[in-house]
């Protein structure tokens, strides 16, 4: 007699009809879209679509339907070139208004998307799109740590009258700067100065040398504040990154890190890359400085010499130069708001500040009414330049002075910036609202994949798949009769689980994926093989149907177990190892193999005993 | 139908030293065209730039590599891709940015023919390559580790771990040997696919073992060759029949699959052939000289402790 427990019947079901759900979004396929997104992030109105809709029709570009999701308009196409026509269409009409992006609009039903199931989401590889690599400067972020403990020490040497000759940064047992060095003047008392600079960086080892110029007291970061503020500092960048990439209206949009100190941006649909490049990778803080109107800038130019306590900037927009005190008011990192309107004296950007900087304005507008004040824009890139035929790389800060205006009154926290152009006001506001980078990013990989060419490999793959996958199911079949119509049954439902979970967990597949897909669909094969050759090998002997089935998957459970495992181990140090196109494959895989498990071992003993077991006489199996 | 009506009875691994010759002569072949020939690697590993350009008319492929090289890129690849008038262009890495590089290329393609219209260039750093080389190989150690040790736990032997892991090394470089040869493009879908073909590769030595371990268990004084012989003959069914059904999938996406699924499938073809091969003649075989015995996977508990007592 052959049984299977009640509960294993039901679990089987349970998971199959859970899993069925999950993987209906796949089904439907999707369209070539477009999105189109409001610029200030406000929804777009029914109105605002019926404009769009309109000015696509007076343009005589066909498209198959028009909907507000989400606060976004998607209007959907039958073929690329109407898509790009679209897109090049809108993006002239509306530049000012709305920010349109390339789209693969799931054709998910209403009620489906309601329950917040969603399709599983295709790789750049398979749909297009750009993919940006950046590398963060993560020894600058630690250097930028080490000139605050540096002034720290300063004022703290300065607060406690204890003299020293020098304060500087030096590398402790590294090949970086790690750690801040004092060199005390010969008179200074060493214990006094090392207790209180002990005392303000309490995190820090502490140690005291003699050194050719004198006593030495040096405060070393660890390893683990090194690694501290490295992570700080990519995760700053990570999140102003993401609100910048927001701010382009791209859906989808992934912003990862990679490794150490690297970070991934993958925008799906866009292919515009230089104006895309140009906003996430800009460095820039604003500075409030007030203007040194006792000297001449023009005089400070010609003879070089720049007066105690100010800055000479030669690179100003109103083309003449400016001395500003070095004394700084307020940064842009302070700021709480940035938006760019039109006023009476054309763009402007409307600028908010939090108290702590609105308290510092307010002081020094109240003292300087009447005064110019300077507002400086810092930006940071990196430029490769050929020195003697060699290509060499090196940072450079832009520093510009963007407007130098008279303080027409006391203000505090809100104030506007004008005299900018419009587009020069909207980026700027743009690049304020989303932040500054915490330390400079450089480009260092960069792929655009052609939506065409997306489409191509998915087509050819799926057709591909779609004939393997159907010569295995008749081979099956053939081979193994009735039990090979069970096992293609039980082949699907795997593609099922496995479809069901990737969505569950909002995986993106890619060419590799499919790589570990085939792999998983060999190996759930391979472990229906393996059972019903024991079951022939069992009948060989002459033992009963049942009595073979019962033997089959008792003998080939560890061979299948333990194969299964192997791979598992495989798969898995992949998936935590791994990064990119590995990681993608490791994940399909591990997943695979834990529903092909489930599906050879479960779901076939299940269908199997359904048909051949309890008291029934079975004298012959279809194997 | 059945491939094997009857139980086969092969002498294996009366053989086997036959086919270790080959191995090794295939594997040394293997690391002579790696060394001399070397990998054709896709930009993927290697940096630079690739794109595409399609003319109005068909491009003299040399004018236009002579022109690449005028403009001021060195080592230009000029090919015809697809048509007659669309060629892709490959270059080594250069520190100029994406936008520079595309002016460039753009004006120097226009000089050729003023209506060639140009893809967007596709830009990778080398070092990314590099270091996604060194995370392949530290992530690949650390499995074969990890690996050997679960089938030595198993299994209670390192002998057939051993084995195992020589076969699992064996059949990635045949492939690798292989794409020296043919000089497809080495890209990250073809490490996807050696991937695979490492997973295929330990599941057919796994189920070998674990009929090994099964025959054993049967009888402990059965010959460790003869063992090993019934083993893989009472497998052979399995092993075909799933190596049949995996190559037909592999053979559609070879000959369906287009042109950015070649690699991959190529990849899969050749690991599974030497996947069936090194499964029987490598992992099993290596373990027999290793000295395998029943008393390795069932060791005979040792009644010492009870022979203690008073």
């Amino acid at each position: 007699m052959l049984e299977y427990a009640r509960w294993k019947y039901i679990l089987v079901s349970l998971v199959l009809v859970i899993a069925l759900v999950f993987a209906l979004p796949n089904v439907f396929g999707s369209d070539l879209a477009l999105t189109v997104a409001t610029k200030d992030h406000t929804d777009v109105t029914q109105d605002g679509a019926k404009s769009v809709e309109d000015f696509l029709k007076s343009k005589s570009i066909p498209f198959k339907g028009a909907d507000i999701e989400g606060g976004r308009l998607i209007v959907r196409f039958d073929t690329v070139a109407q898509q790009y026509q679209a897109r090049d269409a809108v993006a002239e009409q509306f530049k000012d208004k709305y920010i349109s992006a390339l789209y693969y609009a799931p054709r998910t039903p209403a009620f489906l998307r309601k329950l917040g199931l969603r399709p599983m989401s295709l790789g750049l590889d398979l749909r297009g799109g750009l993919s940006l690599l950046y590398q963060v400067d993560i020894n600058s972020a630690v250097t930028q740590l080490l000139d605050g403990y540096a002034q720290d020490a300063r004022k703290v040497l300065a607060a406690a009258k204890i003299p020293y000759k020098d304060v500087s940064q030096v590398a402790v047992d590294s090949d970086r700067p790690n750690a801040v060095r004092v060199v005390l003047a010969p008179e200074a008392d060493v214990d006094a100065a090392r207790k209180a600079l002990a005392q303000t960086f309490q995190d820090t080892k502490v140690s005291t040398e003699s050194l050719a110029s004198g006593s030495a007291i040096t405060a070393a970061l660890t390893p683990a504040q090194i690694r501290q503020r490295q992570d700080y500092a990519i995760q700053q960048n990570i999140t102003t990154l993401r609100n910048r990439v927001n701010e382009l209206g791209v859906s989808e949009p992934s912003v990862t890190r990679q490794g150490l100190d690297r970070i991934n941006v993958e925008l799906p649909g866009v292919l515009n890359s230089a104006e895309v490049k140009d906003l996430l990778g800009r460095t820039a803080t604003l500075e409030f400085r007030m203007n040194d109107e006792t000297h001449s800038a023009t005089e400070a130019k010609l003879t070089g010499r720049v007066p105690l306590g100010s800055k000479l900037y030669t690179n100003t927009r109103m083309g003449v130069p400016i001395l500003l005190k070095r004394e700084v008011i307020a940064t842009g990192d302070q700021l709480t708001s940035a938006t760019s309107s039109s006023g009476q004296e054309g763009p402007q950007v409307d600028i908010k500040l939090d108290s702590r900087a609105g308290d510092a304005m307010l002081k020094a507008t109240r003292a300087n009414v009447g005064h110019h004040m300077g507002v400086v824009l810092i930006e940071k890139r990196r430029e490769t330049i050929d020195v003697d035929g060699k290509k060499v790389t090196r940072d450079v800060t832009d520093e510009q002075v963007i407007n130098d205006a008279t303080i027409q009154g006391v203000f505090g926290n809100q104030f506007r910036i004008v005299g900018l152009g419009a587009g020069e006001a909207r980026d700027l506001a743009l690049l304020l609202r989303s932040g500054s980078l915490a330390t400079v990013i450089y480009l260092v990989q960069e792929q655009a994949i052609g939506p065409q060419l997306g489409a191509k490999n998915i087509a050819s793959g799926v057709l591909a798949l779609e004939i393997g996958m159907a010569g295995v199911f008749l081979f099956m079949a053939l081979y193994y009769k009735v039990f090979g119509l069970i096992a293609d049954l039980v082949l699907l439902a795997n593609v099922v689980l496995l479809t069901a979970l990737l969505s569950m967990m909002h995986a993106t597949l890619s060419l590799p994926g499919i790589a570990g897909i085939l792999l998983t669909v060999g190996m759930a094969v391979d472990a229906n093989v393996l059972i019903y050759e024991r079951i022939r090998e069992e009948l060989r002997k002459g033992v009963s149907p049942q009595a073979a089935i019962r033997a089959g998957f008792e003998k080939a459970f560890s061979a299948i177990a333990d194969s299964n495992i192997t791979t598992l181990i495989a798969g898995v140090v992949l998936w935590v190892f791994g990064t990119g196109p590995i990681r993608n494959f490791a994940i399909v895989l591990t997943l695979g193999i834990a529903t092909s498990m489930f599906t050879a071992l479960m779901g076939s003993r299940a269908v199997i005993t359904l048909l051949y077991g309890g008291r029934r006489k079975v004298a012959h199996l279809p194997i | 139908m059945e491939f094997f009506h009857k139980q086969t009875n092969f002498p294996f691994m009366a053989t086997r030293k036959v086919w270790y010759t080959l191995s090794v002569v295939l594997m040394i072949t293997s690391f002579a065209l790696l060394y001399f020939r070397g990998l054709n690697l896709a930009i993927d590993f290697t940096g630079g730039v690739t794109a595409q350009a399609s003319f109005s008319q068909a491009p003299n492929v040399d004018a236009v590599r002579s022109k690449l090289e005028q403009a001021g890129f060195r080592d230009p690849q000029v090919q015809l891709s697809g048509s007659s008038r669309d060629v892709a262009i490959r270059l080594p890495p250069t520190g100029q940015n994406v936008n520079e590089i595309r002016a460039k290329l753009e004006e120097a393609l226009k000089s050729v023919d003023a209506s060639a219209q140009l893809s967007n260039p596709d830009v990778r750093g080398p070092q990314v390559g590099g270091e996604l080389k060194t995370s392949a190989i530290w992530a690949l150690s650390f499995t074969l580790v990890l690996i050997f040790l679960y089938l030595a736990f198993r299994f209670h032997t390192w002998r057939l771990s051993f084995g195992a892991i020589l076969a699992v090394l064996h059949d990635p470089i045949l492939v690798l040997g292989w794409f020296a040869l043919s000089q497809t493009p080495f890209d990250l879908a073809v490490v996807a696919a050696i991937l695979a073909v490492v997973g295929y590769s330990l599941n057919d030595t796994v189920v070998v073992f674990d009929r090994i371990r099964e025959r054993f268990e049967s009888n402990r004084r059965l010959q460790p060759d003869i063992a090993l012989d019934q083993s893989i003959n009472q497998t052979l069914s399995r092993t075909i029949m799933t190596k049949v059904v995996t190559s037909i999938v592999v053979v559609a996406l070879l000959i369906l699959g287009g042109a950015a699924l070649k690699g991959f499938s190529e990849a899969l073809m050749i690991g599974i052939l030497a996947g069936t091969y090194s499964s029987i003649y490598i992992s099993s075989a290596i373990a027999l000289d290793c000295g395998l015995t029943a008393e390795h996977i069932f060791p005979t508990v040792k009644k010492t402790a009870v022979d203690h007592l008073p």
